[in-house]
Order: structure tokens, then sequence, then C-alpha cells
């Protein structure tokens, strides 16, 4: 029978949420890596055991854990408890927690500055990982997008990691700056009909496509109109917060910008607004049904200064026809009094017959819904603040 | 000689250690010289205390011993004699700041 396990990242570790494919009865495990803030926690679609977490501290930098036997057991890979980090001949061996900029000459030249707050010059300084993605052939492959804005990979299961420079050295990295959150790649899109597709986006750089495997890269914004910019419509500087697609249309793509829900029919050449009828185009999360390549969902936020839902009603938003027709979706959701916020990472679905959909809160929330949106029940209410969730469909 | 040294808690878990943890050492121990051994012994440790490239002090890490806070000496500054003997343990501090 199939099941679901729902990976969620908080503020103060992650937890497992399992159920069968009913999808009411749920067991919780965890907290794994207590006191910790997870970014992220993404499984492999080619081996579903494995998942990767980023594990995050302002004391003590970057940690990334994977398990091999579905979050029963986690190892940093390539640096078991007991190891020398030297290999034979003193070569250094895997080290799953260092992510070092590419500053070479051939490859790393241009990648030293980025615009800061105050308009100055700043050099990029590695923070933290935001977002984890596997590739979708390969389990040993698995991308990482970090703070300051950089896309690494892995492909020895994340015990080394390399920096796919090509992407802060395409020419308009000096330009990007920080959003509030920090200068964060956060968004990592894997096209399953064409390996060499990536797509990324930064806050505040905007979104970004690579056609050959991460090795080149190009700015993918235009049609985008932020107006807190000096150039509205540059080809640089937007605050993107997320981008889905659907498996069977790859070229389709949704955004939930910073303001603006956008949708591109061209691989991100040109965005058009479908925000539509929406109660507010602010918001974190988008989404994209299983089986339903024009369903979409959205989780409409205030705006940038109030980060909560309009009236303190919890609500998620649906269109079937790709956009622009927006469907409030409220049965099982908060009526009143609800002031939280779902942000970029926290929303998900699976796979089954009847799509479900997840997503969890900083209140602390993970609410699901098994049939595509229409009614919702909370799995958990009082777990620390959600940064992520992610879902995998099991056999 | 052996070093007793003493992690802050979220590092003894990533460690897999209880309480303080020993290393030993072949010549007069420093900061530098005992981080060396510390990230030798639990590699997992690396990047967790000092940064991977620079390594600069973790700013919200300081390091004590013998009452004394030694997180602005140079990293190559004998360890006190405490130290050495084992009969003092070097701590490793989180700052108690944030929420």
């Amino acid at each position: 029978m199939s099941k679901v396990r729902v990976l969620v990242g908080t503020k103060k570790g992650a937890f497992i949420l399992t159920a069968d494919g009913k999808r009411q009865n749920w067991e919780v495990a965890g907290p794994f890596f207590t006191g910790w803030e997870i970014y992220h926690v993404k499984g492999s679609s080619v081996d579903p055991n494995r998942i990767f977490a980023s594990q995050t501290s302002g004391w003590f930098g970057q940690v990334i854990q994977r398990s091999d036997d579905g979050g029963k057991t986690w190892t940093q890979p390539g640096t078991p408890p007991g190891e020398s980090t030297t290999g034979p001949g003193g070569m250094p061996k895997g080290e799953s927690n260092k992510f070092v900029y590419d500053t070479s000459d051939k490859t790393g030249k241009p990648l030293t500055t980025h615009q800061f707050y105050d308009g100055t010059q700043h050099p990029w300084e590695f923070k933290r990982v935001w977002h984890l993605e596997p590739s979708l052939n390969d389990p040993d492959t698995v991308y990482a997008g970090v703070e300051d804005a950089a896309l690494f990979r892995s492909t020895d299961g994340g015990k080394s990691w390399h920096e796919l420079s090509g992407l802060r050295g395409h020419g308009t990295g000096p330009r990007w700056q920080p959003g509030a959150g920090g200068m964060c790649l956060h968004t990592i899109v894997l096209d399953p009909k064409n390996q060499g597709r990536i797509y990324i986006a930064i806050s505040a750089a905007g979104a970004f496509r690579s056609d050959d495997g991460g090795a080149t890269w190009r700015p993918i914004n235009k049609g985008l109109h932020s107006q807190y910019i000096p150039d509205p419509n540059a080809e640089v500087g937007h605050c993107v917060h997320r981008i889905a697609l659907h498996g069977s249309r790859p070229d389709v793509l949704f955004m939930q910008k910073h303001w603006d829900v956008m949708r591109s029919d061209d691989g991100g050449n040109l965005w058009k607004e479908v925000s539509g009828n929406l109660p507010t185009d602010f918001g974190f999360v988008i989404d994209v049904h299983a089986h339903e390549p024009e369903t979409v969902y959205v989780v409409p936020i205030k705006s940038d200064g109030e980060h909560f839902p309009m009236d303190g009603k919890l609500r998620v938003y649906r269109s079937r026809t790709g956009g622009n027709e927006w469907q409030e979706l409220s049965k099982g959701l908060p009526e009143r009094n609800c002031y939280v916020n779902v942000l970029r990472d926290a929303m998900a679905v699976d796979k089954l017959d009847s799509c479900g959909i997840y997503f969890g809160t900083t209140g602390g929330q993970v609410y699901a819904s098994a049939d595509s949106g229409d009614t919702w029940a909370p799995i958990v209410r009082d777990l620390p603040a959600v940064l992520s969730v992610e879902v995998q469909t099991l056999q | 000689m052996t070093i007793r040294v003493l992690l802050p808690p979220h590092l003894r878990t990533l460690a897999h250690v209880n309480g303080e943890l020993q290393l030993g050492m072949n010549a007069q121990p420093t900061i530098r010289s005992v981080l060396d051994a510390l990230e030798a012994a639990y590699p997992m440790l690396c990047g967790t205390i000092r940064d991977h490239v620079t390594q600069q002090r973790r700013p919200f890490l300081r390091f004590f011993a013998c009452g004394e806070d030694l997180s602005h000496e140079s990293p190559d500054t004998p360890l006190p004699a405490a130290i050495a003997e084992g009969t003092e343990p070097l701590l490793i501090v989180g700052a108690i700041a944030g929420g």
C-alpha cells in the first residue's frame, strides 16, 4: 500500500511525519538534530531512503546530514565519528560541511564581491545552505543553494561540495544584493525532461537558467516588474520567492515573487502576471498539483511589512486555470486570529491519485489536504517554526 | 600529555561524546594545536568552531581556561600550564545570544 513521508525542517530540529495512503493517521518522529535550524530536508527520487538535511546554526555553522534508511539514522557523509579527515597519501577526504567559493584564476576571477544593502560592494561570505535538491537521476548527486548566493554540487552523496561558479561568474553577480533574509539561493528546480536544464532563484537577484548542467547561466527575469528597485524592469535585482513546475510540462513555470504571481510558458524567457483575483499577491510558496499541470497553489500573505494572512484567516488559493482565476480554500483552516507566515520552502505535494497538499507555518503547524486542497487538517500543531516541508510518496 | 576539552552541548552531540573529551598532545598546547588535534579526532567538528578557510574563531564561540578568556589571544600562544598538565579543561563556550 502506498504511504507518504513528510519531511519537516524547523527552527529547532527536523521531524518526519508518516501516514498510509489515506493520510488520516500520522506518526510523528523527531526531533532530529535538536536545537539546530534545519533549513531543508529532501529525499532522493531515485533512492527514497536517501534523505539529505541542511543543519545550520549561527553559533556552529553548517552541517550536512544524510540518511540512507529513510530517516531512521543519520550521518555526516564523509566525516563519520573517529575517522581521519585525510586519506592515503595525506589527501583530504570528503568534508561534508565544507562549502568554499571558487576563487580559481580560471573560473573564479570575477567572483569576489556583490552589492550590499548600502550599495557598496561586499565580499561573498558563506553562511548556510538554504535548499538541497537531489538529482533526478543519480542518488549520489545533490545540489545545494547557499547564502551568500551560490550553487554547489556534490557527486559523492554529500561528502564533498564544489561550486558551479558559472552562475556567480556569468556577469551580473556584482549587481546581486541581499533581501531581508539575506542573499540566498533558495530555489533549485531540475527539468525532468532535460538533464541539462536547471532553474534557480536568488533573493534579491532573480531567476536564472542553465541549459548545460550548471556550467553557464543566464538571467530569466524579463517581464518581472518590481516597483521597489531603481529600475523596476531590471535584468537582475528582483526578489523571486519561489518557482515551481509540473514535470510533464517543464517549460511552464510558476513564480511567487515578492509581490506578484507570475507564469512563463517558455522556460522563463518571458513572464506574465497571473495574480488575477488574489486578495494580495504577496507570498512565499507556490506549487503545482501532481496530476493537473494547470492547477497551482499559493498562500497569500498580507504584505511585505505584515507577514501574516489577510484578516487573520489562513487561506490557500488554488487556480485550476494556470493562474488569474483563483479559488479560496478554507475548509479546516483557521478562521480567525491566525498571524503565522508560510515560508518559501514550506509547501509540497504528494503523487497519490488524490493529490495531497502540505504546508507548514511559522506557528509550528503542518497542514495537510488529501483531496487537492478541498479540505484541510493539521498533522501537528505545535512544532517549532516550520522552515521547510517536503513529501515523499512511497510504494 | 593529555589535554581535557569541554565542548558546548550541541557540538558534543555532533561529535557523539558525553562530557569532557581528552586529546593526546605531543607539544606545548596552543589553541591552534588543540583545535588541530580536535578536528583530526572528530572530523565532523571541522568548520563548527573555526572557519574552514580563514581559520578564524566563529563569532559566537569563545575559549576559556583557568578563569581567563583566551578568545582574543593569538592562536599560537601557549595555553596555561594547568591545561598542559590536564588539571584544568579548555572550555569552548557558545555565547548566550539570540533566543
